[in-house]
């Protein structure tokens, strides 16, 4: 693979973005990963923090440390990561991919915790039944995480789901709501403005400061949606902290 | 040894220099939003940088401190008087201070700017979040500090030079000016990823035409008002890193910049970003404030951060070479 695959767009004196794609598409963000796991691999000294999103890859870098002599440390960088990127032994598409972390997460359709459902299953020209199995039986990865701490961006949705997101969006969307808009879907960590289709609700914390591991999803995760009752979601959902 | 808050001020919070690293799970660095002032605050007690300071936001605290304490103050002109039975007193702001035990440090207004920075020696402990002592409100992390609060810090020990009670604080103090400079002047701005898909006017409006500050400019962001921009064409964009200082431009045509507690990604075109040089600047503008833009290259952008940078360092190696 070359180089010239990648463009390298300075974000601030101490952020780039490499650029892999422009579009929601699995192949892509595979290849972002695995350029993730390269330059992680690879250990570059200065680095601060690699930030995968669907199609592009954020690098945040020690300005001080890059900096030098009759060139900036954005150009030092770019040097350096398109010579590691050059290496090619690296596969484009995740080679880890089978050894990713398989997710679980419980999920109360309809009803009272997902309020948008029938509305969906009708946009969808479908009954709620169909939608719940639709949603529940397909596998998701983590494209990346966002908008808010540990807001899972997932990829793997069902096309007849794929919907244009609500005209108005809503101001608060309560903390749990598993909601799908366009080809995503997302978990709302907390309360948070959202203008996608609520169709159901997770009793499980997606993050709490106050945890050693705060953020239960990490980019790059295989997640399923496992559908439990009212009666089980209730007996899950922990008091409010 | 507690720092306790009588009255919590209009928002004020505990910073340092933030949590890095965690983007990638949607986790924002946070930390002080005018960087050098926040460091210089810590130098002036002797601190080691980067410890956890208060971040007072317009309107000051009330606070008690138990023990003796050595504090400074900087960034906005804040008006802080020290009640104590010995006698009270204006506290000057930008040199380290000695309070005796007791004392009743009575922040109020600022004259000019958006955040003052209080350190106390030791540092304001914190058992702080993910390895920050670092608030986050947007993102649910910590919260502001309310009435009753109390915070641990180190007795300050009594530096022999300010244990006159009649003038307990150094006899030098820093010059503002070069941190908290708010005469008007341009701010720097690079083109961003999204520059060239402005129309020409507003490519042109940009640099030429004053923006005032929206209400409710936050720890989040600020929203600017002035010519509405727009692109030439409709652009597709997904969801991708953003940064401090990131100048996004909703479809509304008002660019919104973004400041320390923004959300990791955003998927709006990014017309510019701010200069790190002048984000401390943008910090301390207030609502209504009339901004201007100048455009700098990338290159030049890093030269200014880096001159910045070194100047502080000098600075901060003077103060520790005064210190008692």
């Amino acid at each position: 693979m070359q180089a010239s695959a990648y463009q390298f767009e300075a974000l601030s004196e101490s952020m780039l973005l490499i650029r892999v794609g422009s579009t929601i598409d699995a192949g892509c963000n595979a290849r972002v990963h695995a350029l993730t796991d390269r330059i992680d691999a690879a250990a570059v000294p200065g680095l601060i923090e690699l930030v995968p999103s669907y199609a592009s890859l954020g690098v945040r870098y020690d300005v001080l440390y890059w900096a030098g002599q009759g060139h900036t440390a954005f150009e030092a960088i770019v040097g350096v990561l398109q010579l590691l990127l050059q290496e090619s032994r690296f596969q484009q598409d995740r080679v880890a991919l089978a050894s990713a972390r398989q997710i679980e997460i419980p999920v109360c359709y309809g009803g009272a915790q997902g309020v948008d459902l029938d509305a969906v299953a009708r946009a969808c020209d479908m009954d709620a039944e169909a939608v719940i199995r639709c949603h529940s039986e397909a596998r998701y990865s983590v494209a990346m995480l966002g908008f808010a701490p540990g807001f899972p961006y997932l990829i793997g949705l069902d096309p007849r789901l794929h919907l244009a997101r609500r005209g108005e969006p809503r101001l608060q969307v309560p903390a749990g709501s598993v909601a799908i808009g366009g080809a995503q879907t997302g978990i709302y960590p907390r309360a948070l403005p959202g203008g996608w289709h609520l169709i159901g609700t997770t009793p499980q914390r997606l993050f709490d400061p106050d945890a050693s591991k705060p953020c239960l999803l990490a980019p790059g995760d295989q997640v399923r949606f496992q559908r439990i009752s009212e009666a089980q979601f209730a007996a899950m959902t922990m008091p409010p902290r | 040894m507690t720092l306790q808050v009588l009255k919590p001020g209009l928002l004020t919070t505990l910073q340092d220099r933030g949590r890095h690293g965690l983007a990638r799970f949607g986790i924002g660095a946070s930390g002080a939003m005018d960087r050098p002032c926040f460091e210089l605050a810590n130098t002036l007690v002797g601190n080691a940088c980067g410890m956890a300071a208060l971040e007072i936001t317009l309107l000051g605290p009330v606070v008690r401190f138990s023990e003796d304490a050595l504090v400074a103050l900087t960034g906005a002109a804040i008006a802080a008087r020290v009640e104590h039975a010995a006698g009270s007193f204006d506290l000057p702001l930008w040199r380290p201070v000695f309070l005796r035990a007791g004392s009743v440090l009575r922040m109020a207004g600022m004259a000019r700017g958006v955040r003052s920075y209080l350190a106390v020696a030791g540092g304001l402990r914190s058992a702080g979040w993910m390895e920050s002592a670092s608030v986050d409100l947007h993102a649910g992390i910590g919260r502001a500090l309310v009435a009753g609060d109390e915070l641990e810090y180190d007795s300050g020990h009594a530096p022999d030079g300010l244990r006159d009670e009649s003038r307990p604080w150094a006899s030098w103090s820093l010059n503002p000016a070069p941190w908290f400079a708010l005469e008007p002047r341009p701010i720097r701005l690079v083109a961003g990823s999204h520059y060239q898909a402005l129309d020409a006017g507003a490519q042109r409006a940009l640099f030429e035409s004053e923006f005032s500050v929206s209400a409710g400019c936050n720890r989040v962001g600020m929203r600017l008002s002035g010519p509405r921009l727009q692109l030439a064409g409709p652009l597709e964009l997904i969801s991708e890193p953003v940064t401090m200082g990131t100048v996004q431009l909703p479809p509304a045509g008002e660019p919104i910049i973004l400041m320390c507690e923004h959300p990791s990604t955003g998927g709006y075109p990014r017309i510019a970003r701010v200069a790190a040089v002048d984000l401390p600047l943008l910090a301390q503008q207030r609502p209504g404030a009339v901004l201007r833009f100048e455009r700098i290259d990338g290159g030049t952008a890093e030269h200014l951060l880096i001159h910045q940078h070194q100047r502080l360092q000098e600075l901060c190696a003077e103060i520790r070479r005064r210190l008692p």
